[in-house]
């Protein structure tokens, strides 16, 4: 529905992947990285989301406080970018969504674990440092549950409000729906009560 | 009383520790990480310095110019010279407003100032800039910067430099921040347990030993600090002593002890294949009543019996 009111631009990463690279392009692709050989920066895909947050019609812009969803970073790592280069990114587009036109951003990283990937730890450390929140999502320390899907971690890193004590780490469990999901806290899924 | 006699004259313990990380000048190394963050010291010690009537630069790469004023009054935010590098800082625009070279050419034309008055540059943060810059490169500039006022030249004209640098750790390797911690003179790693925010100071004064000293804290929204003492420690449950241990052995279904004479008859008791001067003996002495032995042998048809030794041609 927010499709048809023009309220949703959405771009289909690994569609328009097929198209940069199996047709020619005569302008810039917000893809255009795959198909150059040293892909210093992601500034075709930040040119993309600008177009697409600029006001349609003359003047005036129709909608107000955009909101990016960017699923997920960690592909941009596997193409080839490096991380500055994708910290970079996200810088710009912070600048324009959050700072000019006071929307919010939500991005998705994933967390290499164990597995030591230097390039996604300065990833996902950067952007933690740029964010206001961080939501973990990490599956049960007991293993798999029918339930329970997993444990929710939420970090607000905005020393705004006032005389707040430090404790802005909470805990929370879900189960995940089909078109949403509940939450509960710890050991608390009417499943185990 | 001038301004910053004024400043200085407020609660004692609270303005040692900015005081203290103020005085020594030079680079102010910050060293925060994602779960205790040090932007906010940063702008404490920004504060500082203005009420102090220092002239106060601050190289913004990280966060929006409103962003950063943001809690401070507007007293403070007139007494702020903002370079803003948030906005573009790679000319992806192409349109030249940011400062041409960047935030390392702005900061390498603050090493050529000649104003006698004590200026602090906040560097927000060190880390975009080791990110992008290499390394080398960023520590000689801020060599050069933060040792202006000791250069032998014209020292009589330049005043006091402090540069503070926020510096995420998980960011980078042990190289670049081992070089960054050899050149300030100030290091404060934030941390934090229970809730609280803590700052271990480390202090590198010219001919004296380093000192350290950690410290509980907790910013207020106006960017004052309030000093705390800590979060309480719970004690270790250690044995009371007048309770007497408890012996685990003594409700066993079996018997773990040996009565006197059971450890004596344990202890004179010879073991079958340890060679003890008597079984030496035993063996050397023949037994009495025992005659030599004898070999009864019954040889076949195809035996070979030779009675010569086949040794004797052995010369022993």
């Amino acid at each position: 529905m927010a499709r048809e009111r023009g309220q949703l631009v959405f771009l289909e990463g690994l569609k328009s992947a097929v198209d940069v690279v199996f047709q020619a392009q005569k302008e810039p692709h917000p893809l255009q990285f795959l198909r150059e050989a040293n892909a210093g920066n992601l500034k075709p895909l930040f040119e993309f989301v600008r177009e697409a947050l600029k006001p349609v019609d003359s003047g005036e812009a129709r909608w107000t406080y955009p909101v990016l969803l960017v699923d997920d970073l960690s592909v941009l790592l596997s193409l080839g970018m490096g991380a500055v280069a994708v910290l970079d990114f996200i810088h710009y587009c912070r600048a324009t969504v959050c700072w000019e036109l006071k929307g919010n951003m939500v991005v998705l990283v994933h967390d290499s674990g164990d597995a030591e990937d230097e390039e996604n730890d300065i990833l996902l450390n950067g952007l933690s440092h740029q964010s206001h929140l961080i939501l973990r999502a990490e599956g049960l320390a007991t293993g798999f549950c029918r339930d329970v899907h997993g444990q929710l971690r939420i970090l607000w890193r905005r020393p705004s409000q006032p005389a707040v004590h430090r404790d802005q780490s909470f805990t929370y469990q879900y189960k995940i729906q089909d078109k949403s999901v509940s939450f509960f806290a710890k050991g608390m899924s009417p499943a185990v009560l | 009383m001038t301004p910053s006699e004024g400043a200085r004259a407020g609660t004692g313990r609270e303005l040692e520790m900015l005081d203290s990380l103020l005085a020594l000048g030079g680079l102010v190394l910050l060293r925060d990480s994602v779960e205790w963050e040090g932007r906010s010291l940063l702008k404490a010690l920004v504060k500082k310095s203005a009420l102090c009537g220092e002239q106060v630069h601050i190289l913004g790469c990280e966060v929006s110019e409103e962003e950063f004023r943001e809690g401070f009054d507007s007293d403070i935010n007139n007494r702020l010279v903002y370079h803003d590098f948030f906005r573009d800082p790679l000319n992806w625009s192409k349109t030249e407003e940011a400062f041409p070279g960047g935030p390392l050419g702005a900061l390498r034309a603050m090493c050529k100032r000649t104003d006698p008055v004590p200026v602090t540059i906040a560097l927000d943060s060190l880390s975009w800039l080791l990110l992008r810059l290499p390394c080398t490169t960023l520590c000689q500039v801020l060599h050069a910067v933060s040792h202006q006022d000791s250069c032998p030249g014209d020292s009589s004209s330049v005043g006091k430099v402090s540069v503070l640098g926020l510096l995420h750790e998980e960011l980078h390797g042990p190289g670049p921040v081992g070089a960054l911690s050899s050149l300030a003179q100030t290091e404060v790693t934030l941390g934090g347990t229970m809730g609280q925010a803590s700052a271990h100071i480390l202090c590198r004064r010219p001919r004296q030993r380093p000192t350290d000293q950690t410290q509980w804290f907790s910013i207020l929204p106006d960017f004052s600090l309030d000093l705390q003492e800590g979060p309480s420690v719970e004690s270790q449950p250690y044995s009371d002593p007048h309770i007497p241990p408890v012996d685990p052995t003594t409700h066993l279904t079996f018997n773990l002890h040996l009565s006197k004479k059971e450890r004596e008859a344990r202890d004179s008791l010879i073991l079958p294949f340890q060679f003890s001067s008597e079984k030496q003996q035993a063996l050397l002495r023949p037994r009495p009543g025992q005659a030599t032995s004898h070999i009864f042998y019954e040889p076949d048809a195809y035996d070979d019996l030779d009675q010569e030794d086949p040794d004797d041609d052995l010369d022993i």
